[in-house]
């Protein structure tokens, strides 16, 4: 069965992507990321031209991330305060972000730079994930406390000013490091066509020390918004979003993260954050071997109207 | 304008078959072949489930030489050519021990499909030179780099690398037996539009040879449009961007709730 995407201008198979959107959106009800980084490759390796898979990866992202932070709204798990302040620096972020992708387009190392990107990124990320959470499954298994956050070892993120009391995540912290996480995954976002959720949920966990069960419902709350900003800006610069391939996305994606987070809830966080870790850390390792290992074809042909 | 460009170089074809009809005056004064194609739509419409297409052209060659058409002395080319673009070939390297692109070539507006039958293989026709002269054939295509190539030596490997890449993706095609004579002059040519058709003025072209002489040629333009709903869309995304990437947030937002919504009653 196929269809036409009018802004990709190619035919495919509708089945596919209905299952590449309801696999991702599993996972990103899951583990409370937007999927954007697993949705954009996805769409890449399945002929969708680069360009187009960024913007319309976003624009299932913002369906995604909606339908799981409702979920997460209803149980509680979303510190408003603490995304609206995120949400600032991150809308910065993108502004700068798109000014960067147009740059590196022009350059024509965009590809290789997103690549890296993932790359350095996504095995930093996932390794030291995976790292704390084998040990704090060990020590469960020993029947110690489990708490990420050992009080009366803060950091020097702590010791910044401006702070504010974030009732919900029950922390009190300093407005500077969390707008300027914001705007670093805000200019990921734009870049890189991701929401930025698997660099957000460790960094706020890791970094900030923000309890788990409030992260990945805060996370997809300002995920919402920046995506939703990309995808106009990316529709109004580059006229590259596909409404008929992001709608096929949306539509599978919503359902699979529904189930996606009632799995989530019945994990513990350190398994929860294990295999999250494992799932950032194969995807960084399958860039990394694309990158290392002679390529098929050592040219390439893109047209002037797609491609980086 | 485009249609009238179109006459003008029919016209010119035939302006350059004159000097070889002139060369084969004095054997055969009043052989003069015209060539007549037709084709069943000058429109072919992209639906929600297109998947490519097949066209038959039909095509009609008078004022032949009987004893010439017997002994299967006539050649008929036919191509299908798409819009044209500018496209980038790249080049890998290998840099730090990742790959790199390093060196890349642009050629000026090149078809972004192209589909070729003819009664055998091309190469049989004519000589090379003759098909290179005319641009017939993936292989005779124009390539001309933009812009500054320094001294031209790797030419060759980026049009070499470019020929093959469009081939194998199956948007240049040939079919050395795709044009068939259904009677002594009329004859049947079948071009493909792969799927991932580019939209725009598409322009049929049909090449007559004698023994391996170019003697006539005619061109006729097809075009590719989006029809309903893909056309709508197209549009909109092109005209009214901001409104259109807000819609497609809206939609996402409806979506998403509605997800939520129908998940709550479980």
């Amino acid at each position: 069965m196929t269809i036409y995407l009018p802004i990709a201008e190619l035919s495919v198979n509708i089945l596919i992507i209905l299952g590449m959107g309801a696999a991702v959106g599993f996972l990103s009800g899951m583990f409370g990321v937007g999927g954007g980084f697993l949705i954009t490759p996805l769409l890449m390796f399945y002929n969708i031209p680069p360009v187009v898979a960024v913007a319309t990866g976003a624009n299932q992202v913002v369906a995604s991330s909606i339908s799981g932070a409702i979920t997460h709204f209803r149980r509680g798990t979303i510190d408003i305060k603490l995304g609206t302040v995120l949400l600032c620096g991150g809308l910065a972020g993108a502004t700068v972000g798109v000014w960067l992708f147009s740059l590196l387009r022009r350059l024509g190392q965009l590809d290789l730079v997103i690549s890296l990107l993932y790359v350095v990124l996504l095995g930093t990320v996932g390794g030291l994930m995976l790292w704390e959470s084998i040990a704090a499954m060990r020590k469960a298994a020993k029947n110690q406390a489990t708490t990420l956050r050992r009080p009366g070892q803060h950091n020097w993120v702590h010791g910044l000013p401006l702070k504010v009391r974030f009732k919900k995540s029950k922390i009190y912290l300093s407005v500077i490091p969390v707008i300027g996480l914001g705007f670093c995954i805000g200019i990921l976002t734009s870049v890189m066509g991701v929401g930025g959720g698997f660099i957000m949920v460790p960094a706020m966990i890791y970094l900030l020390r923000i309890p788990t069960n409030v992260v990945v419902g805060t996370s997809l709350f300002q995920i919402i918004f920046v995506s939703a900003y990309t995808v106009i800006v990316q529709a109004s610069t580059n006229y590259t979003v596909d409404i008929v391939l992001a709608f096929v996305l949306m539509i599978a994606g919503v359902i699979g993260a529904q189930y996606g987070v009632r799995v989530g809830q019945k994990l513990r966080g350190e398994q929860l954050r294990a295999l999250l870790a494992l799932l950032v850390l194969a995807v960084g390792i399958r860039l990394a071997i694309e990158l290392v290992i002679p390529p098929k074809d050592i040219y390439s042909v893109v047209s002037a109207g797609f491609g980086f | 304008m485009i249609r009238f460009a179109r006459t003008a170089l029919v016209l010119f074809a035939f302006a350059l078959a004159a000097p070889a009809d002139a060369a084969l005056q004095d054997e055969n004064a009043d052989l003069t072949e015209k060539l007549e194609i037709g084709i069943s739509s000058d429109e072919i419409a992209i639906t929600s489930d297109f998947r490519g297409a097949d066209l038959t052209i039909f095509g009609a060659v008078d004022g032949f030489d009987q004893g010439l058409l017997a002994q299967g002395r006539y050649n008929i080319i036919v191509t299908l050519e798409g819009p044209k673009d500018n496209a980038t070939v790249r080049k890998k390297e290998r840099v730090f021990g990742i790959w790199v692109n390093t060196s890349s070539m642009t050629f000026e507006l090149v078809p972004e499909s192209y589909s070729l039958s003819s009664t055998r293989d091309i190469e049989t026709i004519a000589p090379p030179g003759e098909m290179g002269n005319m641009g017939i054939g993936v292989d005779h295509m124009r390539l001309v780099p933009l812009g500054f190539v320094g001294d031209g030596s790797n030419l060759g490997e980026f049009r070499n690398a470019f020929r093959r890449i469009r081939e194998t993706s199956g948007v240049y095609e040939r079919d050395p037996g795709g044009v068939q004579f259904i009677s002594a002059s009329l004859f049947k040519a079948s071009v493909r539009l792969p799927a991932n058709v580019p939209n725009g003025v598409h322009v049929v072209r049909a090449y007559l040879f004698r023994d391996g002489v170019f003697v006539a040629a005619k061109a006729l333009p097809l075009r590719v449009v989006k029809t309903g709903l893909e056309q709508f869309i197209t549009q909109a995304a092109h005209q009214q961007p901001l409104f259109y990437g807000l819609v497609a947030v809206l939609l996402a937002v409806v979506t998403g709730w509605g997800a939520s919504l129908i998940f709550r009653k479980e």
